[in-house]
């Protein structure tokens, strides 16, 4: 054990050229809550000067944040759209790297009580519908695979965040929505997922940045850098997250 | 309670400079961030981006939801804040305290708390969804019951405290002159703590108006249906700054007025 944990951090230290202290501030996409919680752990583990404070939320909002001058460190999004505006915005450290793809997939609640076989289900008025709202990553993608598979939603909630949305599916609020294929994974069975045939799936990019007015640059980049380590890549297909 | 006014008329003295430099703190508390609204709102667009469609729409649910919550709070709030005031009952104080409990909770606990009562799998909601195919969730009705559930408290705690101060003796000259319980209710004690119920009655829309967290818990966020002014804002920050301050503008225009008729009007009477 004394030497796994020891092998482990020997290999991380080689990764990430640690060295980083104090609090890093990390302003994740809703959809990587559970991957970045774990990530937060193993990364703690073999910097255990640093203190990770994960910030979750739809990534429009953390844009928001992080232009209205939040102080973040790290900034991961669920689409390239919210990162390429904090890059204009000239709040980016170097470039961002994309980091783990992801697949869209239908939750619905245990049981399936609507009996929802695909997406052409959304157009049934009867059912209780959500989505992510427009403006967030999932909103966006999820809109871009009814288009393609030519439904238009009786939508009956624009939830602000996808874990809002997983939430009231979990709770049979909802019958049906579309949210990430990570999601429903992480609800261990509380949610079943119904797939999205790959020729109208979308694929989505998530890119991580260190930020330039990062208050913690050097724990920016250890952070990052971790992530895209071997032992980050680890944590994140474990999640169900495709990698680049 | 005269005699105290004029004595401490006679005390008036300037008054001490710390407390009037902690005053103004404590006033920019509140001042600021207005101040900060007030910069970013872009007036030349205002009147285009007042007269979209989510805010018209939005306004419309919100006030249907405000009115239907203060009028729910009136019809179950003034016989509860009676009984409270009136009725000696084992436990009473804790009856107080769930009532008063929504004013500390945060609001998404209620909702979330709603959700588990009154949701379609809810404790309540299955069997009233079975029996009438009821759903409250993601409906304007649950937007009501959201706002009723965080703005009746205010109310409740206003008309109590109103008839617990009333000399109860007018009721009792009432009653021996012969007029009824229900008599007496109507004609002289609902009219006596008339300001403090306009007061409660106004303070509970202005809460009903402002509910955000209960309502996109419980209620979800569809434009036209569940989509209030808050939650307008909340979505409208992410994507469009313009809009999201235009109608921040809406609501604390409103508020405020309300709020400062209300203080001109009937506070100075209770």
């Amino acid at each position: 054990m004394g030497l796994a944990t020891g092998a482990l951090l020997l290999a991380a230290c080689g990764t990430t050229g640690s060295g980083a202290d104090g609090e890093v501030l990390v302003s994740a996409a809703a959809s990587l809550t559970d991957a970045f919680s774990e990530m937060e752990a193993a990364f703690e583990a073999v910097n255990p000067e640093t203190d990770v404070l994960l910030n979750s939320g739809g990534s429009s909002a953390l844009r928001e944040q992080i232009l209205a001058g939040a102080p973040a460190d790290v900034f991961a999004s669920a689409n390239m759209s919210n990162m390429d505006q904090v890059v204009a915005a000239g709040e980016v450290e170097g470039e961002p790297t994309i980091f783990a793809r992801n697949r869209l997939d239908i939750a619905v609640p245990s049981g399936n009580p609507g009996g929802v076989t695909g997406l052409a289900d959304f157009a049934r008025d009867e059912l209780l519908i959500g989505l992510c709202a427009e403006d967030i990553p999932c909103g966006d993608y999820g809109r871009q695979v009814l288009e393609k598979a030519h439904v238009i939603p009786a939508v009956d909630t624009d939830e602000p965040n996808v874990r809002a949305l997983l939430s009231k599916i979990e709770a049979g609020e909802l019958d049906a929505g579309i949210v990430y294929v990570t999601d429903v994974a992480s609800t261990d069975g509380g949610v079943g997922g119904v797939r999205i045939p790959d020729d109208e799936n979308v694929l989505a990019d998530y890119p991580i940045a260190s930020l330039a007015n990062a208050p913690n640059a050097d724990g920016a980049a250890a952070f990052v850098a971790f992530v895209l380590s071997d032992a980050g890549r680890s944590i994140l297909a474990d999640h169900g997250f495709a990698l680049p | 309670m005269k005699k105290q006014v004029t004595s401490s008329d006679r005390r008036k003295r300037r008054p001490p400079l710390v407390l009037l430099i902690l005053a103004a703190l404590g006033l920019a508390v509140f001042v600021i961030p207005l101040l900060g609204l007030l910069a970013r709102t872009p007036w030349r667009d205002l009147p285009t981006l007042l007269t979209g469609d989510v805010v018209l729409d939005a306004l419309r649910v919100s006030v249907i939801a405000s009115l239907g919550a203060t009028a729910i709070s009136a019809i179950l709030g003034v016989p509860l804040a009676w009984v409270l005031a009136r009725v000696e009952f084992p436990g009473r104080s804790i009856v107080r305290g769930l009532v008063v409990l929504p004013l500390v909770l945060p609001p998404v606990v209620g909702g979330a708390a709603l959700l588990f009562a009154l949701g379609r799998r809810g404790l309540i909601g299955e069997p009233l969804n079975k029996a009438t195919g009821l759903v409250l969730p993601f409906s304007t009705w649950g937007v009501v019951v959201a706002a009723t559930f965080v703005a009746m408290p205010f109310l409740v705690i206003t008309v109590e405290g109103a008839l617990r101060n009333l000399d109860a003796r007018f009721e009792g000259a009432a009653a021996t002159l012969g007029a009824g319980r229900w008599t007496v209710l109507r004609r002289v004690t609902l009219p006596m703590i008339g300001p403090s119920l306009a007061a409660g009655l106004a303070l509970t829309w202005a809460r009903a108006l402002g509910e955000f967290g209960a309502t996109i818990t419980f209620a979800g966020n569809l434009q036209g249906r569940t989509q209030t002014l808050p939650l307008a804002v909340f979505v409208a920050l992410e994507s469009d700054r313009g809009a999201a301050v235009a109608l921040s503008l809406v609501m604390v225009v409103i508020s405020l007025t309300v709020l400062v008729v209300l203080r001109e009007r009937w506070w100075r009477l209770i």
